[in-house]
């Protein structure tokens, strides 16, 4: 960090990394912004590869060279029905280097301290006024890594910060590993790589919550045990109780609270670097673990806003019990065939398809984009409406239209279109549930009480494509179903799409 | 089963209930059929046709009673035929639980079923058995038909070598069931087609037949025609005026006007005044649908045709649809054989009366010696009746100016609150004795990019959430670095742990921008 020049790139990167973000705004300067990322990305890694990382310049190379075919082998190939296993998985990747680089500062004072000790000094040690550290010889000093002559010159209060550091470093990103593979595991179900399965439904060891806060204590305690001297098995047993409670918390939340979660370890992973540039002194760590944390953060406030839950209740898992007896759903599903959805279809004027978790699993956008092409052909107004936390990761659905080539100014936010469904002949209703729940508004006691729901039973006709009968992954009965206007358009939507598609004209 | 058709006994009735074409349907129920000898006749339908058909020929009206279990029929049974209904028998047939109550008692006292077919209610199930709805249609089809034949004009505009001849002007006064066949007959025509209805939802439908829907300058809250199943209700006084106002000044242009108007249970309104009749020129036509009703023109004489003073000719038939007996006879007797389809459900030829079914319980009248008018309300409303919205309330200035500030108010409470509680916390860090003044540096760096974080994040659009969680992803490997710095050290440990972190790093960054460009390059405008 003495290089004046380094510091000068970080600056620059730094910069570029806000605009990067603040470019995301719209999707014509977002297309800009990725690259103002890119490049400061470039200038951070080179200006460190001259810099105090030129130790192994060349090796450091060849690995970021490996990591990047690793990484555009997964970029490409991934579908963008498995973005959120994308995400999820590389957050574990985060986690996991941080945790290596904390251990790595921990080895690195254990190291200097042994150098210390072989010169019959003591690490840390101050001078006459009492703040700044004695430091080595210089001869010693120079014969240092850049971290070594770091960590070599700080005082005894200093590297008790530097520790506390690394192991909010360490421990963050140990939840955030364990958390962001199984949070994989569950988005993937079935078609993960992982060697082992994982129920995809909320699941809790006995003891539930006990056990996390027995582990958050016991990290607490072997914090101090660290600091005390106790040396680093201390500071393995922390990292394996983050692993733990990374693993128990994820397992313990339902699959349908995953936008929550991945926005959550997103921000974890922020703050575990932020953690780390503490401990590394680098500034640029802490801006960038700043703006990643806190953008995550905000996430997942918008998340639980959308599901008018309180983040605590999200993470603890689970939906809280109802409240009171829920009102009973009169009347009768009625289902409808093809046929009938085509002529409806091509007798309106207006149509809003509201897209859910059920056309990505179907993998139905492709059709659901040509019904749209076919539709406007016809001169008729189609619009998407997207609920905050439909899918499992937040802004899924707007990628998975815009891959089919749905233009992204006709895929609405709920704010936006909400008012619109009265004027609207038809709302399609595609693989989503509780997004579209008129309890949420109608009663009281429902558990998804209060949260903002897409209003589309107030369009003429409402159309639903689901799979079968019965109540979603939360079992909440949902009395849109059971409307007079609303008709059941049981299979899969993928195939029901397709069956569709050749009926309108 | 044997399911028997009488010929019609009521004068200048030409429609028969059961057709050839019927009775082979109603046979694959499992059904017998029996027919009255010449009941078809009127209608077209010879007796070797329905022999031919499998369905046995009876020579008088008492036997086919007699044979018959189930007896449908066209009119409502004359005072003989009331006689002739037996114990157990089911008879089918229009037949008004309020006009004729004393035939509806006189039929649950002998014991009969009688399923009026009047009663089938307006539900989408039960427009296939909904009799009224098929003459309707008819009956508005011959309205325009029997309009043209006492018209001495073409219905469409032609410029011919003979000179210009202009398109007749019709308006049709209630977009009913025959109201509409009456546009789609009269705008097929050529005619140019105006249409008028209490109902204002129907104007939709009323375009897209192709005539022009006439609308009132009339500010009043409408009954919403699907609170009262589909049919229209009394309107204001007021209204009345409005809508008067409004024909008085269409009826010089006019040249044929058709009058459907028609309340259930109710004489028909009068919509086409004398005044109005009297104003049109010589040689139009009106005819009124609703002369059995009483008619909605006062100077309509119910079943015949008329010519005013000034030329204008008044038709007040009532038997629309049995002057096209063939189609209304093929259309009733398709309604019959839909409801005996409902009644068989097994189709066994077993009938089974199922008072839980919506439809079979409202169009039952009599049944198990019991008047069963009329019927609770049916589980489905006809027609989801659109729940009206109160309009949000408009807040003088006064009160939204107070709203504003208040809210901007609770703004700087919060946001003081909120800077109160970070600012105290960070000063509190720097009060902790011995903190170190490099810690701090790095502190304020911390804290800045957090806020810098808020402002910035807020701002990105909800659809690109996906995008940005993977841009994130991507930046925050930025822990490269520190595995960059450390790799250079002389312990192996460090090295590896560093090598590895780099590799992870990379994978991420590449991995995390690559993605995010695929996405981002997917989002077109249209």
């Amino acid at each position: 960090m003495e290089n004046a020049f380094t510091i000068a790139a970080y600056v620059v990167a730094g910069i570029l990394f806000i605009l990067s973000l603040g470019g995301l705004s719209g999707q014509e300067s977002a297309k800009r912004a990725v690259w103002y990322g890119i490049v400061g990305m470039g200038i951070a890694v080179l200006a460190t590869l001259v810099g105090p990382g030129s130790g192994l310049w060349f090796a450091s190379l060849v690995l970021i060279a490996g990591g990047a075919a690793v990484g555009y082998q997964l970029a490409t190939k991934v579908e963008m029905t498995q973005m959120p296993e994308l995400v999820a998985i590389m957050h574990s990747l985060v986690g996991l280097a941080a945790v290596f680089v904390g251990f790595n500062a921990d080895l690195m004072i254990n190291y200097i301290g042994d150098i210390y000790a072989a010169e019959g000094l003591v690490m840390g040690a101050v001078g006459d006024d009492g703040v700044k550290a004695i430091g080595l010889p210089k001869e010693i000093y120079d014969g240092l890594s850049a971290f070594g002559q770091l960590i070599a010159k700080k005082s005894s209060v200093e590297i008790g910060i530097l520790r506390v550091e690394l192991v909010l470093g360490i421990w963050i990103g140990a939840v955030t590993f364990t958390g962001s593979v199984i949070a994989y595991a569950k988005l993937a179900g079935g078609s993960s790589k992982l060697p082992f399965e994982i129920d995809t439904g909320a699941k809790k060891l006995p003891g539930g919550h006990f056990l996390n806060a027995g582990a958050a204590a016991l990290s607490v305690i072997l914090l101090i045990m660290y600091l005390g001297g106790s040396g680093s098995w201390a500071l393995v047993l922390l990292t394996l109780a983050g692993l733990f409670i990374g693993y128990h918390l994820i397992m313990g939340i339902g699959g349908a609270d995953m936008p929550v979660v991945v926005s959550m370890l997103n921000s974890y992973s922020g703050w575990a670097a932020a953690a780390i540039g503490f401990s590394l002194g680098n500034d640029l760590l802490i801006v960038v673990g700043a703006l990643v944390g806190s953008s995550g953060a905000i996430l997942s406030y918008i998340m639980c806003k959308a599901m008018n839950r309180s983040f605590v209740s999200v993470i603890l898992g689970g939906f809280g019990g109802p409240a009171g007896e829920q009102m009973a759903v009169e009347g009768e599903q009625v289902a409808i065939e093809a046929d009938g959805v085509a002529q409806a279809l091509n007798e309106a004027d207006s149509v809003i398809i509201i897209p859910g978790y059920g056309m990505a699993v179907a993998q139905a956008q492709q059709g659901v984009a040509e019904l749209t092409r076919k539709l406007r052909a016809a001169g008729k107004e189609v619009r998407f409406a997207i609920h905050p936390v439909a899918g499992r990761l937040p802004g899924h659905m707007n990628v998975l239209l815009a891959e089919a080539k749905v233009p992204y100014d006709i895929v609405m936010e709920m704010d936006e279109i909400n008012d619109d469904f009265p004027d609207t002949d038809v709302a399609i209703v595609i693989g989503s549930n509780d997004i579209v729940n008129p309890a949420a508004q109608d009663d009281p006691n429902s558990p998804i009480a209060g949260m903002p729901v897409l209003e589309c039973w107030k369009a003429k006709q409402v159309f639903v494509s689901k799979r079968g009968q019965g109540t979603g992954y939360s079992g909440i009965e949902n009395p849109l179903f059971f409307k007079d206007n609303t008709r059941m358009f049981y299979g899969d939507a993928k195939a029901s799409i397709d069956k569709l598609l050749p009926m309108i004209d | 089963m044997k399911i028997g058709t009488p010929k019609e006994t009521f004068a200048g009735e030409r429609r028969v209930a059961m057709t050839p074409d019927s009775a082979t349907a109603l046979q694959k129920l499992g059904h017998d059929c029996v027919i009255e000898t010449g009941a078809g006749t009127e209608a077209g339908f010879a007796d070797a046709d329905y022999a031919a058909a499998g369905v046995e020929v009876v020579k008088t009206a008492a036997a086919l009673w007699k044979a018959a279990d189930v007896v449908a029929k066209v009119r409502v049974p004359d005072d003989a035929e009331m006689k002739r209904l037996r114990d157990g028998q089911t008879l089918i047939s229009f037949f008004s639980p309020v006009a004729d109550e004393a035939k509806m008692e006189a039929a649950a006292k002998k014991g009969a079923t009688v399923i009026a077919m009047e009663m089938i209610p307006r539900i989408s199930r039960a427009q296939k058995m909904d009799a009224l709805s098929s003459m309707a249609n008819i009956a508005g089809y011959r309205a325009v038909i029997e309009a043209g034949n006492n018209f001495g004009r073409f219905f469409t505009g032609q410029i011919t070598a003979a000179g210009k001849v202009p398109p007749a002007k019709v308006l049709v006064v209630g977009a009913g069931v025959a109201g509409l066949a009456a546009i789609g007959t009269s705008t097929s025509l050529g005619a140019i087609t105006y249409a008028f209805d209490v109902r204002p939802e129907v104007a939709e439908q009323v375009e897209s037949m192709g005539a022009e829907f006439v609308y009132l300058d009339f500010e009043e809250e409408q009954t919403d025609g699907a609170a009262t199943g589909g049919y229209a209700s009394v309107s204001s006084p007021e209204f009345r005026e409005a809508q008067l106002a409004k024909f008085r000044e269409l009826a010089p242009e006019v040249d044929i006007v058709i009058t459907t108007a028609l309340i259930p249970n109710r004489e028909a309104p009068e919509l086409w005044t004398e005044d109005m009749v009297a104003a049109m020129k010589p040689g139009s036509v009106v005819v009124d649908l609703a002369a059995e009703k009483g008619g909605n023109c006062k100077l309509t004489v119910m079943d015949e045709k008329i010519v005013t003073e000034n030329g204008v000719t008044i038709i007040g038939y009532t038997d629309f649809p049995s002057r096209m007996a063939t189609q209304a006879s093929s259309l009733y007797a398709t309604n019959i054989r839909h409801l005996m389809t409902d009644l068989t459900p097994e189709k066994d030829g077993a009938i089974n009366h199922d008072m839980e079914d919506d439809v079979i319980r409202g169009a039952t009248i009599t049944h198990e010696k019991a008047v069963t008018f009329p019927p609770p309300p049916p589980k489905v409303a006809a027609i989801a009746a659109a729940p009206k919205k109160e309009a949000p309330k408009e807040l003088t200035p006064e009160e939204k100016r107070a709203k504003e500030t208040a809210e901007f108010k609770a703004q700087t409470r919060n946001q003081v609150t909120l800077l109160g509680i970070g600012g105290a916390l960070v000063l509190g860090i720097g009060l902790i004795p011995g903190m170190p003044a490099s810690f701090m540096q790095h502190f304020i760096v911390f804290v800045l990019s957090v806020f810098i974080g808020f402002q910035v994040i807020w701002n990105v659009a909800h659809s690109l959430h996906t995008p940005l969680m993977a841009v994130t992803n991507a930046i925050s490997s930025i822990i490269i670095l520190g595995a960059l710095i450390q790799v250079g050290s002389s312990s192996l440990l460090i090295t590896l742990l560093g090598a590895l972190g780099i590799f992870m790093a990379s994978v991420n960054i590449f991995g995390g921008f690559l993605v995010t460009r695929r996405m981002l390059a997917m989002f077109q405008k249209s």
